[in-house]
């Protein structure tokens, strides 16, 4: 996996580029031919405020979406309506389908608990369970769902090594969640959601409360889960996205100006917006 | 720009106003009043011991089963009031634990915000109610209602007063909880519903364990009201120390003993007057630890909800 850098970017055209270009594509191509996810003219609500006005995108079977975009675009109320944590806030309201695997997660007999078993999720902040060691924090959502498994032991190495946690805490297993470093805290909440081998995870900015180095860490981590899972990352760090991301979606304004490959995005996006976004000539 | 410099001089030397320095001196002076009352009581309450632990051995005090100061045969068995008031406090707490905590949590995790609105100062108002009203509630309303229920519950007891003092403390327990469960970051609850928790799932395995030492700590209070309250056991208990754990008969708790004897006609000076020192030395230990055992535990939810 070659990472691609921001700044071996060619020079990009500057203000006088020919008008077709800026010809705006909200409806992306269909990237992949069997997608896990569909979102379809998806529109969500903080009271009466519209902060998704209708957001369509497709998420490819494995491997990552990144989804970019200015602060307050819409990001995070995105991907929390993938498993439905948006309706969780009071006032908060999502209208439009989510399809996974075909099945429309919003249709009426769905059960959003079980939504978010297969569609895992990792915060901004890292929020392991301060009453709970590192074990347990591994096992709660085993836990919370009252699932019992006789391999517990076997689990939490497996997901430990996957979150490649596993040398830094096998020790100390028994130690709080909350005494690990602020890295070790993220790769923790992965491993946590690993835990219950989801379809699909999603990410809301895993690394922006942490240092370069856990960044480099969980983003090794992301290439290497991308192989064997779907993974939609949320980012403010447009490296970050260039790094992890196979495509890329950029927000602005409650709307999707432009989803391609990660590649094409930040070399020659088709938008005007996203261009100055990605040159950092946005404002 | 040398104007702009002179005048931040000026500024930068200006006095504190007057009104701060006043402030800041009648603030200090009230912190002192209420340390040297403090003092002042710890001082009494020992020295008074003091007079009452010449005249009766430590031995008879805590190894004794009969408390009749007042009597002929007397006896200074302080556990025939520990009784009681151990008694009475762990019914009350037995009543307002369980309905304060759900109260608590429904009020915090279940209650729309115009409900919480209306219903946490309604839960508050119970608080304000005078205790002496509580002891004839206990005396009239409650006991005659047990007495259906319960067999050989005499018109003073435990029972009722101990269910009474229960419906006291719960406003105090329930808020405070309350507090507790608030205090309880929503990113947590938030990972809970991640990892595919079901709304009581997330009460139950997160929200509850790490509130734990808030609720802790508002039960510890309550208890430690329970054991200090006074008007609702030295009306509905009835004035007799038992060294019993039966909820159905009279007894008497430390606080009504005090009430009973400053209110009779006994002597200063006498050794029963001092008696009245030594529960009062007794209770004072049992308070003072369960607030300090509160005071740490809040301490640690505190620096819990920090991390
Ligand atoms: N809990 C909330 N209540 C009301 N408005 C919110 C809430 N959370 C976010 N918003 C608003 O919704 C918009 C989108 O927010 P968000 O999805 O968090 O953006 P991003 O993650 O891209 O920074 C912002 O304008 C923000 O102010
Ligand atoms: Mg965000």
């Amino acid at each position: 996996m070659n990472a691609l850098k921001v700044k071996k970017m060619p020079n990009l055209p500057d203000a006088s580029r020919p008008v077709t270009r800026m010809i705006e594509t909200r409806q992306p191509a269909q990237i992949s031919k069997t997608p896990r996810m569909q979102v379809i003219d998806l529109h969500a609500w903080f009271g009466k405020t519209e902060v998704l006005k209708g957001i369509s995108m497709s998420i490819a079977s494995r491997g990552s979406t990144a989804i970019i975009g200015p602060s307050g675009c819409g990001k995070s109320t995105f991907i929390r309506c993938l498993n439905r944590m948006h309706e969780v806030v009071r006032g908060a309201r999502a209208d439009g389908k989510v399809l996974l695997d075909g099945l429309d997660v919003y249709s009426p007999g769905v059960n959003p608990v079980r939504l978010r078993e297969m569609v895992g999720m990792v915060f901004q902040k890292p929020n392991p369970f301060p009453m709970m060691s590192i074990r347990q924090n591994v096992l709660a959502g085993l836990k919370l769902q009252r699932i019992k498994r006789s391999d517990e032991d076997e689990l939490v190495e497996r997901v430990l090594r996957q979150a490649a946690l596993w040398d830094e805490v096998k020790d100390i297993l028994s130690r709080g969640g909350t005494t690990l470093s602020g890295g070790q805290q993220q790769r923790l909440c992965i491993a946590r959601a690993l835990a219950l081998e989801p379809e699909v995870l999603l990410m809301d900015e895993p690394c922006s409360a942490l240092d370069p180095i856990a960044t480099g860490r969980i983003e090794e981590l992301i290439l290497e889960l991308k192989s064997a899972y779907t993974i939609v990352i949320v980012t403010h760090n447009m490296q970050q996205a260039a790094r992890v991301g196979d495509r890329t979606a950029f927000f602005c304004l409650g709307q999707l100006i432009e989803y391609n490959d990660t590649a094409t995005i930040f070399t020659k996006p088709l938008n005007r917006q996203t261009e100055d976004y990605v040159t950092g000539r946005f404002g | 720009m040398t104007s702009k410099c002179e005048n931040s001089e000026a500024r930068l030397r200006r006095p504190r106003p007057l009104e701060e320095r006043v402030v800041s001196h009648v603030l200090g002076a009230c912190a002192v009043l209420c340390v040297a009352t403090t003092a002042g009581i710890i001082a009494v309450l020992l020295t008074q011991s003091v007079a009452f632990f010449k005249g009766v051995s430590l031995w008879q005090f805590l190894c004794d089963t009969q408390w009749t100061p007042l009597f002929t045969d007397k006896h200074f068995g302080i556990w025939a009031l520990v009784c009681g008031t151990l008694l009475t406090s762990v019914i009350a707490l037995a009543v307002a634990v369980p309905l304060g905590l759900l109260g608590a949590v429904y009020l915090s995790e279940y209650a729309s915000q115009t409900v919480r609105h209306f219903l946490k100062p309604a839960v508050e108002v119970l608080a304000g109610i005078p205790t002496v009203i509580y002891g004839y509630f206990a005396l009239t309303f409650i006991t005659p209602i047990l007495q259906k229920i319960v067999p050989g519950l005499a018109g003073f007891n435990a029972l009722g007063s101990g269910v009474v003092m229960g419906i006291m403390i719960l406003p105090i327990i329930a808020s405070l909880s309350e507090d507790a469960i608030h205090a309880v970051p929503s990113s947590l609850r938030e990972g809970a519903y991640a990892l595919g928790g079901g709304k009581f799932a997330a009460i139950r395995r997160v929200v509850l364990p790490t509130s734990f030492s808030g609720i802790a700590a508002a039960v510890i209070i309550g208890m430690s009201r329970a054991v200090g309250e006074t008007m609702i056991v030295a009306i509905a208990a009835g004035q007799q120390p038992r060294f019993t754990l039966d909820p159905r008969v009279p007894i008497e708790t430390m606080t009504a003993y005090i009430v009973q004897v400053s209110m009779g006609d006994t002597p200063t000076g006498t050794l029963e007057y001092h008696t009245i020192f030594a529960v009062g030395m007794m209770l004072f230990i049992v308070t003072m630890t369960l607030n300090i055992a509160s005071y740490y535990l809040r301490k640690r939810m505190t620096r819990g909800a920090a991390t």
